[in-house]
């Protein structure tokens, strides 16, 4: 009966998708429904951490076929704690939305593509399957397609098909990857794939080259190094609102792809893995960062950083130990919240504003001083400044990677720190508190100052929530921290997910499902 | 039979990739379509090519007859021919309206987001 607490997240988005696409017409209809439907997500995804914590293994099969042969959908807690941040981030950015996208694009279908996009997400978090695992990518992949180039500007067309084509070529590497898999180990369910390639011992080595595939194309999704330049060319272009998201939750999909590829499908051969991975993170660490310093406009800037703090991310799973994966689980779900609520707040220059290119924009901090203490705190949580959540997640890394010797990684990992704390201090110190140019008017794309007093009191409180769990998480971040230890601990061993998925018998986890003699013998 | 169809999806795949780095955009449709039908031809290859024995369970019998063709790849296959289809149409809007807007087919004009 618990099990079914795993559809819940995904039901609820495309019931209200389906719900939304009937009222396109209705402004309100959909500024409502969309807020509704993602709320409703969010509820049902705490419920799904609180059983997943419990259980350990939520694991539901699809259609009452036992796995291998059916499509089983697994929430460890590494899962639930993702999609409840993700969730949150929906009902956060679709309030958010409700003030910021025009009618225009309202009239076009946003709500219900923010909602399947939403769908697809934590359909990617929850599924246990590989090919789902495709699907589920394409779903998220082909909705954010269209939200990115709905408004029909020349700059979103431009952006969106770079992204296009770039994620296309990613799709085909994984389809590739996937369908090579099948053929030498015959089976996709995750937990199968990842007992087989185990058994086999140093035969395993044979799926490396379908697994470099697969590596490529989550590398790709998760903006790695040299992968990702498909990202600072295209999240600049649509509306605060919709990078916002897609910041928040497009590459992390692609960076919980990478910690189940290396936790748990190809667990054996990470001795194979583990160099490139450490030197294509601090690579991107790297890039990331000197990027973002040769920038002047604000998301362009932010666009860069989510390149270099994913270089963190994915280092901690390179490390591979508990306290790693528990610093980058917490460095996930910190950083999930920070770099939206970043955009985000850059929207709400640029509503203010007009433009957010820091030469044009000034003196925020005498014209709106609220705005500056809503900016300063993801900021340096970003930069990593105690004692906020930036700080605690850098330190876990840090901390893991002195356990490990790994020095290069210890010196990356700080250096690309003070750069990171530079780029903030870059855009405090020209948005926010040099006077303002004396030649920039007030050059707002909404002209009548009510208008922009109603769409700031639907923009400003995503942001303050967003805020105060930032805050929160950095100073009461315990439970949070023996949350993705316990997480962790999951990931660490892989053996408990074949169980739970492959001889459910054997766990107290209730579902339906058959019980069927499987050869794969004992685990 | 298995080596011709590999050296079918290999040259599929080079010229898929060799139309993707060609400077008109409309290629890039074209490039993503052959990288798709070599994509899908591989997975389907993936099962092994047994022809004329489809898996169908004879009235009676609980299993179909040993050897049989693979259902599991072609299933695959079939999704991931849909999913190409919905995108390969959207690409070709999106292509359409951004040439549009750019006002030329050479993809060095495309360069306004990176300025």
């Amino acid at each position: 009966m618990y099990a079914y607490a795993i559809l819940l997240p995904l039901l609820i988005p495309i019931i209200g998708a389906v719900c939304l696409l009937i009222g396109a017409q209705s402004i309100r209809a959909q500024q409502i429904g969309g807020v509704f439907f993602s709320g409703l997500t969010f509820i049902a995804s705490l419920v799904l951490v609180q059983l997943a914590d419990e259980i350990g293994y939520v694991v539901l099969q699809s259609g009452g076929w036992a796995a291998p042969f059916g499509i089983t959908l697994v929430a460890d807690r590494f899962a639930a704690i993702m999609v409840a941040v993700s969730s949150f981030m929906g009902v956060a950015v679709a309030y958010y939305a409700v003030g910021e996208i025009d009618d225009q694009r309202l009239k076009r279908y946003f709500f219900p593509l923010y909602l399947v996009l939403l769908f697809g997400v934590n359909g990617a978090f929850l599924t246990g399957d590989l090919f789902n695992l495709y699907v589920w990518f394409e779903v998220m992949l082909i909705a954010s397609f269209v939200l990115m180039s709905i408004g029909g500007k020349k700059n979103e067309l431009e952006g969106g098909l770079k992204y296009v084509s770039l994620n296309l070529v990613a799709s085909m590497f994984f389809l590739v990857g996937a369908g090579l898999i099948y053929g030498k180990t015959g089976t996709l369910n995750m937990a199968d794939i990842a007992a087989k390639v185990g058994a086999a011992g140093d035969d395993g080595t044979q799926v490396l080259p379908a697994a470099m595939l697969l590596f490529v194309a989550f590398g790709v999704k998760a903006a790695l190094f040299p992968f990702f330049f498909w990202l600072p060319s295209s999240y600049h272009t649509p509306p605060p609102a919709v990078s916002a998201i897609f910041a928040g939750l497009l590459t992390k999909v692609g960076v919980y792809a990478l910690f189940r590829f290396h936790t748990l499908l190809f667990e054996s051969l990470f001795s194979h893995f583990q160099l490139l991975l450490i030197v294509l993170s601090i690579l991107t660490m790297v890039t990331g960062v000197l990027g973002a310093a040769s920038h002047f406009e604000m998301r362009r800037i932010l666009s860069f950083h989510i390149i270099s703090q994913i270089g963190y991310m994915t280092v901690a799973l390179a490390i591979m130990t508990p306290l790693a994966l528990a610093s980058g689980i917490f460095y996930l779900v910190h950083h999930i919240i920070v770099k939206t609520n970043l955009f985000l707040i850059s929207g709400i220059v640029v509503r203010m504003r007009g433009t957010d290119d820091l030469a044009k924009v000034g003196g925020l901090v005498k014209t709106a001083p609220w705005l500056a203490v809503l900016f300063f705190i993801p900021a340096f949580s970003l930069g990593g400044i105690p004692p906020l959540s930036g700080f605690w997640a850098k330190l876990g890394v840090v901390a893991a990677a002195i356990e490990a010797s790994l020095w290069w990684v210890v010196v990356a990992a700080l250096l690309v720190g003070v750069l990171t704390l530079y780029s903030m201090t870059k855009i405090w110190g020209e948005a926010f508190w040099k006077a303002a140019p004396k030649d920039a008017e007030d050059m707002s794309p909404v002209r009548e100052p009510e208008k922009v007093k109603r769409d700031l009191f639907w923009m400003v409180p995503p942001v303050v929530v967003m805020v105060l769990a930032t805050a929160v998480i950095g100073l009461f971040g315990n439970p949070l921290f023996e949350y993705t230890e316990r997480a962790a601990a999951q990931l660490i061993d892989p053996g408990g997910y074949q169980k739970a998925v492959l001889f459910p018998e054997r766990q107290n986890v209730i579902g339906p499902y058959d019980k069927k003699e499987l050869s794969t013998g004992d685990l | 039979m298995d080596f011709k169809m590999a050296l079918l999806i290999g040259v599929l795949f080079s010229c898929g990739v060799y139309c993707l780095l060609r400077r008109s955009v409309v290629r890039i449709v074209i490039g993503v379509s052959l990288l798709s039908t070599g994509a899908n031809l591989l997975v389907f290859l993936s099962g092994g090519l047994t022809p004329g024995r489809p898996p169908m369970v004879a009235p009676g019998a609980k299993v179909p007859e040993a050897p049989f063709a693979d259902p599991l790849p072609q299933a695959m296959v079939l999704t991931a021919i849909v999913i190409g289809l919905g995108l390969t149409a959207y690409l070709l809007t999106l292509v359409f309206r951004a040439h549009e807007a750019v006002g030329s087919d050479d993809i060095n004009a495309f360069d306004n987001t990176e300025k």
